[in-house]
């Protein structure tokens, strides 16, 4: 039982029984001191429970979770050490199960072995003991003092809303801060990776290279590169012909997507019933939800040999992996991207410009594409970026369907490859950290990086543009 | 001014549904001169104006029985294109609601797509005598191609009539056109509508009694889906017939 007290669920829900009673703690101070003080409180009387429990809960969770998070690995370099002691010519490759088991066997999931196991697993089961009743106490502590110090402050004039507001505030940009902070941190360490691939490998074969085979070792046509020591692992990495297969890829799934996304959407903004609408655009927005390994599929084994098919009845060579495959496929799944956002564009264009337009004797055709198409224009843009950005960054369906072969070709019926699945290639199997082959993939990474985020700055512009048009 | 009728309505109910926003209207708009239709809010005025150019078309629940004969054509035969109709009765909406197109664009809408202009400069022939004819011309006419968006309240409210008479309409319906604006550009407009009469019959529905003694030679007046009093503006106004509009335009009700 007091196992469980001192566990760190345990601790939490003592915590919150903590947090409970210096709510009304507090509310009872505060009525006392209106009493005596004959005034009136500052905000309403839950503002004050509020701000105590505050005190009473954060400081004490932190100190839970950072304690917790920080005497795990403690832990396990005092059973380490015991367990050299204990078995001094013990592999190194065992100790982690040997950790695993010394655990099992104190918290009685499996029966001790010998007697050595036994004695470790008290040890460790000891001093684990020791250190949570240690945290729970401390724990308790601060939650208790936390409390106290608030109830102590607590007097009818205590402006205890304008704590409480100044709070949440602080946690909002807390998890503003964070999710700021892991982009840059994710930008940063891609930068940096990159930055190595480039001080081995010359950034203008990298950029300018028409050549991409990174498990060659021979490199034809690489003057520049710098790295003539580093030997055998290395291929040539010539960007070219991957961006061209992404944007190839990304280009024929818009030739799909597009004209039927839109039109879709203005379908459903300009002629379905309400009735009709509720029913179409759930059903569109289904397709968003399948995987896309789902679409990987029907790509490889339905639409890629279907092509090759029809081909060969054509008269055409045609490889059951083809960029016509993949960028079909990619099409169909953003279609309801399109259709979605496009029909949200299309519906913001207010009532009046429709009227102004039909009053002046326009059909319902004249209407859309002279009046509310070049209205919702600058957002449709900016919805065709956004999906363009989601074909560059898709995957699965392109190593299903196009292959990974890197191939510089503009034919829709060659298989080629794009930047995403390189990438996976890159960074999947047996590789070393440090090779060229596997900073590659850093520089990849951080050129779509950037050429994503100039198209999302680009559809967010526009799609700003539209907003305040219509006053 | 002439005696002539130009619009003969008879018999009209409209309905929201099973809801009845209009009983038995009968009216006969005389041609080339102004009509104000007045009333409290909710009265019907506005449904009423939007059976002259079957703009009540758009609105799925509404329908509309009766005649309302126009020359020898009923305006609400369903076998009459409203697309013809629209070009003969032009309509100048509440809010301004210029295209976000530039005013030349804007002007030139109209007539190109009821093919009255072929080329270029029968366009520009148009949009300058629309925009003069509007008032406008002066203040725009060194900023054609600039956004129609950028003007103001009361000069976009001008461009939508100016954009209204570049179809050359028999007809012009106005939905209280200066409940946006300010009382400057409110009396521009009536001093345009003063103008405007001599070539277009035009209705307007005003909640300014003022307004509406001020621009209109007719007035009606309705109540709760009903035509109370319709006669001459002065005679309205002066001795109403009816003690309800007399309640009406003596501010006891509205
Ligand atoms: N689209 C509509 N759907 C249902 N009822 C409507 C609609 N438009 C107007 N009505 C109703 O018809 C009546 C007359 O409205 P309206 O013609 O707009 O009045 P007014 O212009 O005189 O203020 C009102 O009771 C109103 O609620
Ligand atoms: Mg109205």
């Amino acid at each position: 039982m007091t196992a469980f007290f001192t566990s760190f669920t345990g601790s939490l829900l003592w915590l919150i029984l903590i947090s409970a009673g210096i709510y009304f703690l507090s509310l009872r101070r505060l009525s006392g001191q209106i009493q005596t003080s004959q005034s009136k409180p500052h905000s309403l009387a839950y503002y004050y429970g509020r701000y105590a429990v505050i005190w009473a809960f954060f400081p004490a969770i932190i100190v839970l979770i950072v304690w917790t998070s920080f005497t795990r690995p403690l832990e396990n370099q005092f059973i380490i050490q015991s367990l050299s002691a204990a078995y001094p010519d013990l592999p190194s490759s065992f100790v982690d199960l040997k950790i695993a088991q010394i655990k099992n066997i104190s918290s009685g999931l499996i029966a001790a072995e010998d007697d050595i196991m036994r004695g470790l697993a008290d040890q460790y089961g000891y001093a684990s003991d020791r250190l949570s009743m240690l945290r729970y106490v401390t724990v308790i502590l601060v939650s208790l003092i936390g409390g106290m110090f608030a109830i102590s402050r607590i007097k009818p004039h205590f402006k205890a809303r304008v704590v409480f507001e100044g709070f949440l505030r602080r946690v909002f940009t807390f998890a503003a801060i964070v999710a700021i902070l892991t982009t840059i941190g994710i930008i940063v360490s891609l930068t940096f990776e990159a930055f190595r691939f480039f001080t081995q490998y010359h950034p203008i074969d990298f950029f300018f290279g028409t050549h991409w085979s990174p498990n060659v070792a021979l490199r034809e046509g690489v003057e520049n590169a710098l790295d003539e020591d580093v030997g055998g692992s290395s291929g040539s990495f010539g960007m070219i012909p991957v961006m061209a297969g992404t944007l190839l890829i990304a280009f024929i799934a818009m030739l799909v997507a597009v004209p039927i996304g839109l039109f879709a959407a203005i379908y459903m903004a300009e002629f379905a019933s309400r009735r009709v609408r509720n029913y179409v655009k759930p059903t569109l927005e289904v397709l968003a939800g399948i995987p896309t390994v789902v679409y990987g599929f029907f790509a490889a084994l339905t639409i890629g040999p279907f092509i090759r098919n029809l081909g060969l009845f054509a008269g055409l060579d045609v490889s059951s992996q083809s960029a016509l495959a993949a960028g079909a496929v990619m099409g169909i799944m953003i279609i309801p991207f399109i259709s979605s956002l496009s029909d949200d564009v299309i519906t913001a264009v207010p009532r009046s410009l429709r009227d102004g337009a039909l009053g002046l004797g326009s059909t319902r055709g004249e209407m859309i594409t002279k009046v509310v198409l070049p209205a919702a224009f600058p957002g449709l843009v900016g919805a065709f970026l956004l999906a363009i950005s989601r074909a560059i960054g898709e995957t699965m369906i392109v190593v299903m369907a196009a292959g990974v072969s890197a191939q510089l070709t503009a034919n829709p019926l060659d298989s080629v490859t794009t930047v995403t699945v390189q990438i996976v290639m890159l960074l999947t199997g047996d590789t070393e950290f440090d090779s060229v082959k596997t900073l590659s993939a850093f520089a990849l990474g951080i050129t779509l990086f950037v050429v994503t985020l100039c198209l999302n700055i680009a559809a967010l512009s526009m799609s700003r543009r539209i907003g305040g048009r219509y006053e | 001014m002439s005696d002539t009728v130009k619009i003969l309505a008879s018999d009209v109910n409209v309905f929201y549904d099973t809801k009845q926003a209009l009983h038995d209207i009968n009216i006969d708009i005389m041609d080339r001169q102004v009509t104000a239709f007045i009333g409290p809010s909710g009265c019907g005025k506005s449904t009423f104006l939007r059976c002259f150019n079957r703009m009540n078309d758009v609105i799925p629940s509404c329908r509309v029985d009766g005649h309302i004969m126009m020359g020898d054509e009923n305006i609400n035969d369903q076998a009459l294109d409203p697309v013809f109709l629209r070009a003969r009765v032009g309509m100048v909406f509440q809010k301004p609601n210029p295209f976000p197109k530039s005013i030349f664009e804007n002007v030139a809408y109209g007539p190109r797509i009821h093919g009255l202009v072929t080329n270029k400069s029968e366009a520009e022939d148009i949009v300058v005598d629309s925009l003069k004819r509007s008032g406008l011309w002066n203040e725009v006419h060194d900023r054609l191609h600039d956004p129609a968006t950028g003007l103001s309240g009361g000069q976009q409210q001008r461009l939508c009539i100016a954009r209204a008479i570049a179809v050359q309409p028999e007809v012009l319906l106005m939905d209280e056109p200066c409940s946006a604006l300010d009382p400057i550009a409110t009396s521009i407009i009536e001093e345009l509508i003063n103008d405007l009469k001599d070539r277009f019959t035009i209705i307007i529905v005003t909640h300014s009694m003022q307004q509406a003694a001020r621009v209109s030679q007719k007035t009606a007046y309705f109540h709760l889906g009903h035509l109370i009093e319709y006669g001459e503006t002065k005679d309205v106004f002066t001795r109403p017939a009816d003690p309800q509009t007399e309640a009406y335009i003596s501010g006891k009700i509205g």
